[in-house]
């Protein structure tokens, strides 16, 4: 039984960082319909600040709160920027191209990214400090949830909270719901779609990097690759819950999480990432529109 | 003409770029030793490149709008590349072919080994851009696991021979059948998806192919690869090293004139057309009467027989395979080969292919930059010129006045 809730506890944990980067694609897609596949590098660079920022501050002998604080805020800062300026140069000049040419220059960007932090950086995999402490009241349950699992979850659910009241409830969210439905008639009621686009983005991109710099303590290594099979394991989970779809998202996130971690567990490890890969391709078989997706009839 | 406007805005895009790369530019850490490198030099390289870059950049921008709004009717015959030009004139173009034959051929006689060996390589990738070209240049679906099928030929030739010890010729058209076949069985679900799920879908069917071949060690020997796969036979006649490469040199020149002999006949062949259609429009096209599904299957198990193909030759070329020849990396210089060259131009492709293999091994001190400058390449070539090095040429119906004024007359 003990082992069950371990890798149920491991697999909301998964599900939560999975879901943390899978809401940027899903947002995106929702808003351009584009799938970013720079985000997963996004993520990377995400993890890679809070590695670079959080090993200054040790070293400058700062206490372990505020280096969480401060490098999690680092990565958050420069993950939007990126994210923010990867959509001025890439995306937007192909606005009204056909639809093959965004997803090329993503696929573009993405290699860019990597080999840029690839050579700037190192091609090994650094050790990341253990951010997060043992708390002492998780104590007796230390063997089947680790603090940082918990961390992770709480984490998780309070920017998940965060984010649905910014999306229900600001103007901003508003706006954005808006310009997913019909750009064209945002632009006509006066919403700056341009702007709202680069908010969907810095939005996006801040989640992905807290999920980074989250996962990376968890884990304990990093790598320039790491992008690479998170991204496309958090865009399974965003197609498994219906791509566009906010909490489909989080839920897509969660089974897909579960699954992995039930599967490795009582099956094998060697082929963590091909059942999520083989999930993704029965998804798309049988319910191509996710869980909570509606599905989309195209009109002539 | 850089006003002082520009050099302004510039500025400050530097400055923006400056402040965006300071920490993985210029920062390194070491977690271990406690160390901080600063590397000012850095900053001051990426200042300088972000401020000459944003210049093109947007000097590219106007220049691009401007051919934009040019009348349409303008465009489309100044398009047109001069090698097109040229191809389309009889007398030019057998001179043309005749020249690249004779300078295919004589190449092992001139160069060294080493030499034709690296041009067997480009030739390869020749034949996969061309096997790609078909998927994604004329159907326009995406296909980011290429490679799978490349590796399934790889392997089958790799393991027929290692289990049953059959030879090259015969692996060959089997090689690229069960390519096609893994083709089809991934394309039958997958094939009803939109565009931008199928690039994922087959990005994932890639990597269950590499991770399987990884992992399932009784059946591919695992992460340390097959090797001792023997190189082509000729008649049974026992070759030196020398000589077997440049025979199979001489072997991928036949194939890829065979190859481009074949897609040239595809592209303007009714499947071909009807590829085109299905790109521009697939509701048009299946208010037309064409079966979607089918034509799709067609470009999607072509493309992978293929790759399937030019596995079997890879591997006898190499005579050593191991799954980390067939990574996304894989995938993606070809892509790359494709959207330089001209999605669906012929020429376009040999040309990428010959520039994104051959360069890289003649300039090797740029070598580790090669990943960051194909990056690089696919976004600056579908913000700049989505159509390629070399465009390929639409079908086009003249119409013409007299011809049907004759016509009505008779």
């Amino acid at each position: 039984m003990d082992y069950f809730i371990e890798l149920l506890f491991s697999g909301l944990t998964r599900g939560s960082i999975y879901a943390l980067i899978a809401l940027g694609y899903t947002m995106v897609y929702g808003i351009i319909g584009l799938i970013n596949f720079a985000h997963g590098e996004i993520y990377m660079i995400g993890a890679f600040t809070a590695f670079i920022v959080a090993t200054i501050l040790s070293i400058l002998g700062f206490p372990a709160l505020a280096i969480i604080v401060l490098a999690g805020l680092a990565a958050v800062v420069w993950s939007a920027s990126y994210g923010y300026t990867i959509e001025k140069i890439a995306y937007k000049p192909l606005r009204h191209a056909p639809r093959l040419s965004p997803l090329i220059s993503a696929i573009g960007m993405s290699m860019f990214l990597q080999n840029y932090v690839l050579l700037a950086q190192t091609s090994d995999f650094l050790p990341f400090p253990q951010l997060i402490s043992d708390f002492n009241f998780m104590e007796p349950v230390a063997h089947i949830v680790g603090s940082t699992d918990l961390v992770i979850l709480v984490t998780t659910t309070v920017v998940m909270i965060c984010l649905t009241i910014l999306i229900k409830y600001t103007k901003i969210g508003k706006a954005m719901r808006a310009t997913s439905q019909d750009r064209m008639m945002a632009m006509l009621v006066g919403i700056n779609v341009n702007r709202i686009i680069s908010v969907t983005f810095i939005i996006g991109s801040s989640l992905a990097a807290i999920g980074g710099m989250l996962i990376a303590s968890h884990i304990g290594q990093i790598n320039f690759y790491i992008g690479f099979i998170a991204g496309i394991k958090a865009f399974t989970a965003a197609v498994l819950g219906g791509i566009g779809s906010i909490p489909g998202a989080v839920l897509g996130s969660v089974v897909l999480g579960l699954t992995e971690s039930f599967a490795t567990g009582y099956v094998s490890s060697d082929y963590e990432d091909v059942f999520a890969f083989s999930l993704l391709v029965l998804i798309l078989i049988f319910k191509p529109s996710g869980i909570l997706g509606k599905a989309d009839t195209q009109k002539v | 003409m850089i006003t002082f406007q520009e050099l302004k805005r510039s500025f400050f895009i530097s400055l923006w770029f400056v402040f965006l790369t300071f920490p993985i530019m210029v920062i390194r850490v070491d977690s271990i030793e406690k160390t901080v490198q600063w590397r000012w030099m850095n900053m001051l390289y990426v200042a300088v490149g972000a401020f000459i870059l944003s210049l093109i950049f947007r000097y590219m921008m106007r220049r691009k709008e401007g051919q934009s709004a040019d009348d349409d009717e303008e465009t489309s015959t100044s398009d047109q590349h001069l090698i097109h030009r040229w191809l389309t004139v009889p007398r030019y173009r057998n001179i043309i072919y005749g020249v690249m034959l004779t300078l295919a051929l004589v190449l092992p006689l001139v160069f060294s080994t080493y030499q034709t060996s690296i041009m067997t390589t480009a030739l390869l990738y020749v034949v996969l851009g061309l096997g790609l070209n078909i998927v994604v240049g004329l159907a326009g679906l995406l296909d980011l696991g290429y490679v799978a099928f490349y590796a399934v030929g790889a392997y089958t030739y790799a393991l027929l021979y290692h289990f049953f010890g059959m030879s090259f010729w015969i692996v060959l058209p089997l090689g690229g059948m069960l390519a096609a076949v893994f083709g089809i069985l991934l394309g039958i679900p997958v094939l009803r998806l939109r565009g931008d799920y199928l690039a994922i879908v087959t990005l994932g069917f890639g990597e269950i192919i590499r991770l399987i071949l990884e992992n399932w060690g009784e059946f591919s020997q695992g992460p340390s690869g097959v090797s001792n796969i023997p190189r082509p036979s000729f008649f049974g006649i026992d070759m030196s090293l020398d000589t077997a490469l440049i025979y199979i040199y001489y072997l991928m020149i036949a194939f890829v004139i065979f190859t481009i002999f074949i897609v040239n006949r595809l592209q303007n062949s009714r499947l071909g057309r009807a590829w085109v259609a299905l790109r521009e429009d697939e509701i048009a096209c299946q208010a037309m009467g064409i079966d979607k599904m089918k034509t799709k299957l067609a470009a999607f198990s072509l493309g992978a027989f293929w790759a399937g193909i030019a596995g079997v030759i890879f591997a006898a070329k190499t005579t050593f395979i191991s799954p980390r020849s067939f990574t996304f990396i894989e995938s993606a210089i070809i892509l790359s080969i494709v959207v330089l060259g001209g999605m669906g131009s012929i020429i376009g492709v040999i040309i990428g292919a010959m520039v994104l293999i051959l360069l890289p091994e003649y300039l090797r001190f740029l070598s580790e930059y090669r990943m960051l400058a194909f990056g690089a390449i696919l976004v600056c070539m579908m913000v700049f010129r989505p159509q390629g090095i070399i465009a390929s040429v639409r079908r086009t119906y003249t119409y013409n006045k007299k011809e049907t004024a004759d016509g009505e007359g008779a």
